[in-house]
């Protein structure tokens, strides 16, 4: 599935400080029936976004006009347990969403979400605490994530910090890239591989 | 260097290191299911690849199923379509497929180690995080996304960076009441739902050893709920009982061939992790959750902590007391009930419904409790059946269903109404997970059928036929 290259962001972002975001309230299971990838955007975070009838939650920051078109996320600590369901995955990108910042992801979504193009940025708690301040003092505070130089900053006051990421990773988000066209070009290599299998 | 079971059955399959990047690595056994399958395939099409090994690939029919009339038409139009699609897409790729009714079919992680597919040594994946159970066989199993399904299905390969080694040891003997799920939820509440992140666990010692493969299986099964990736117990005797003479098991001088390889798997002496951790079988109750995050796990004789007793942030534990509508200092014992669900990959094995059947005989079910009792496959409703169980759950006043998921995820009509409480075997208690809006405890097939019989969340030990 291809995605959008990702070079250096800059956007405001929506705060979500909860701590253990897992991945049914990112998608809750009953939206996962689709044989195709759409509706995601509609349905992520369903239940903490729209009421049992339908109507948005106010005070629920994706809803908030304040926030509204950030394409960052600042999560809380253990971001995405749960579920390996790459829908949750699917639903951030789809909303508009290219990058997830947490002081701690979970393996699974971390890995989905490089598979999908969205990139996740981990930071130390600190950080994080910066962020969700400066985000509470000005909803318009912009963040930069640069990804050639591994680094991410708040706009305003120019406080940086670097993260880390594999080099064959980050050549992939920058190039938008994915696994299966490494693995394909080494098909010979893995078939040679397979036959020494015992079983 | 001595060398620990997960790096012999790791490194093994690495076909290639690429730099500053993950290990390319080979897939021996991959299951497929409804879900998380589709949109590989859409994928693996649109690119013009086609299966490169259909004979590593199984696919089964779990999460979406009914669990009643299975022998009908699926009247939900969405999942009639994904299984359409799994059966569709299997067929045309050469996929074995055992859809609904079929005498193979069940949850994908209990029909694996039935059918003889799940091996010691082997490298299984599957697009569900659960996949961790088959970890009890000495296998390096683990759950994967979507896209990485797609990889599978057109190279045999993922690309994966190779997680740290943890070491849980459970020494001792378990208590009277105490099953392989409280030592899980035990171990979850002590390392918290992220505690185990980054890390693949062995499990070691006495209490490891002692269990049957059911109950190997149950614990790797909650690995992925303290974060781990997955988690493995070195192959034994017992394992290899279990395996011998199943459907898909080497047979001959192939078996030979496969027991000279499992017999190198286990931990060397000297070998490091990179963290280790200790406890007691002798400090383990039967245990049972009270939020919303398996980690939020406690004794069933104790009270809910307090916020400032726990690690993590105040205003998350208090949404997720809030949640469930209880208070610091609550005891769990007494809370009525309304629901409970014994089944899943978690607990829905013949040790599971033989434990439930050890409280509930000669007992009836409270009338207000619902109680969905739902096998892990044909093969468990099978010897239920000849073991009389079916029996035991009738008179009691118990309805026995058909093999599915069910409310595990609720992705069928097994949902817990809102606000309801349920008691539940299975793997997670997150907001809404068996139904938008239900709460959830976590707890062993002996408390759920204590509760389900007083109606109250209950000690089974109180219970326990001596
Ligand atoms: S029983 Fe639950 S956890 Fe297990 S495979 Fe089904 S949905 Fe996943």
């Amino acid at each position: 599935m291809a995605y959008d290259k990702f070079e250096v962001l800059t956007s405001t972002a929506y705060p979500l400080p909860t701590e253990n975001v897992d991945t049914d309230q990112i998608i809750p299971a009953r939206f996962l029936k689709a044989t195709e990838r759409k509706d995601f955007d509609i349905n992520f975070f369903r239940d903490w976004r729209f009421n049992a009838d339908g109507t948005p939650k106010a005070d629920f920051p994706l809803n908030q006009e304040k926030y509204a078109g950030s394409k960052i996320l600042v999560g809380g600590r253990n971001f995405g347990s749960g579920s390996s369901r790459e829908h949750a995955a699917w639903s951030v990108y789809d909303f508009g969403l290219r990058c997830v910042i947490s002081s701690e992801f979970a393996d699974i979504f971390k890995n989905n979400c490089l598979n999908v193009g969205v990139l996740p940025v981990q930071v130390s708690a600190e950080f994080a605490d910066k962020l969700f301040a400066a985000i509470e003092a000005d909803p318009k505070a912009e963040i930069t994530v640069d990804l050639p130089n591994q680094t991410v900053s708040l706009v305003a006051t120019g406080e940086s910090e670097s993260f880390v990421i594999n080099g064959y990773k980050k050549e992939n988000m920058l190039n938008g890239f994915d696994d299966i066209d490494y693995l394909k070009n080494i098909e010979n290599e893995i078939s040679a591989f397979a036959e020494t299998r015992p079983f | 260097m001595a060398k620990t079971l997960f790096d012999k059955v790791w490194d093994s399959h690495v076909v290639r290191q690429v730099e500053d990047g993950p290990d390319v690595f080979f897939i021996d056994r991959h299951f497929i299911h409804e879900v998380t399958s589709p949109v590989a395939f859409l994928g693996l099409e649109s690119r013009g690849n086609s299966v490169v090994y259909p004979e590593r690939t199984f696919a089964t029919a779990d999460h979406n199923t009914p669990t009643i009339n299975q022998h009908l038409p699926v009247e939900d139009a969405l999942s009639a379509n994904q299984l359409q699609a799994l059966e569709n897409n299997a067929k045309k790729h050469g996929i074995s497929h055992w859809g609904l009714g079929d005498v193979n079919n069940g949850i994908v992680h209990v029909v694996g180690p039935e059918n003889g597919i799940t091996l010691p040594g082997a490298t299984i994946v599957c697009g569900d995080s659960h996949t961790s159970t088959h970890g009890a066989f000495g296998a390096i199993a683990f759950g994967i996304g979507t896209s990485e399904v797609e990889m599978v299905l057109s190279t045999q390969c993922i690309m994966q960076p190779k997680p740290k080694k943890m070491r849980i040891n459970v020494n001792g003997k378990l208590g009277l009441g105490v099953t392989p799920k409280d030592v899980a939820l035990y171990i979850i509440a002590k390392q918290t739902t992220s505690g185990a992140t980054g890390y693949f666990v062995e499990y070691a010692g006495d209490v490891f050893e002692d269990m049957t493969m059911e109950g190997r299986m149950t614990v790797c099964n909650l690995s992925i709920e303290m974060g781990a990736r997955g988690g493995m117990i070195a192959p034994d005797q017992k394992t290899y009982d279990y395996i011998a003479g199943r459907a898909q098991t080497p047979k001959g001088a192939e078996w030979d061939k496969a027991m000279q390889y499992w017999e190198t798997l286990y931990t060397e002496e000297g070998a490091e992790f990179d963290v280790e951790f200790n406890y007691n079988a002798s400090d383990i109750e039967p245990m049972i959750t009270y939020g919303t995050n398996p980690g939020m796990g406690i004794g069933v004789t104790k009270d809910i902590p307090n916020a400032s007793d726990v690690e993590g942030g105040v205003d998350t534990y208090k949404k997720s007391l809030g949640y469930m509508d209880f208070h610091e200092g609550d005891s769990m014992i007494g809370k009525k009930i309304d629901f409970v669900f014994l089944g899943s990959c978690t607990n829905g094995r013949i040790e599971d419904f033989r434990a439930f059947a050890s409280i509930i005989k000669g007992r009836k079910k409270a009338d207000h409790v619902t109680a969905w009792l739902v096998p892990g496959s044909h093969k468990v409703v099978d010897q239920i059946k000849e073991e009389g169980i079916d029996t035991i759950i009738e008179e009691a006043g118990f309805v026995l269903r058909e093999p599915g998921c069910s409310a595990c995820l609720a992705m069928n009509d097994d949902k817990i109404p809102a606000g309801k409480l349920s008691v539940s075997t299975s793997n997670r208690n997150f907001e809404g997970r068996q139904g938008p809006g239900s709460r959830t405890l976590l707890a062993s097939p002996l408390v759920a059928a204590a509760s389900a019989v007083e109606g109250v969340v209950t000690d089974p030990r109180t219970l326990i036929n001596a």
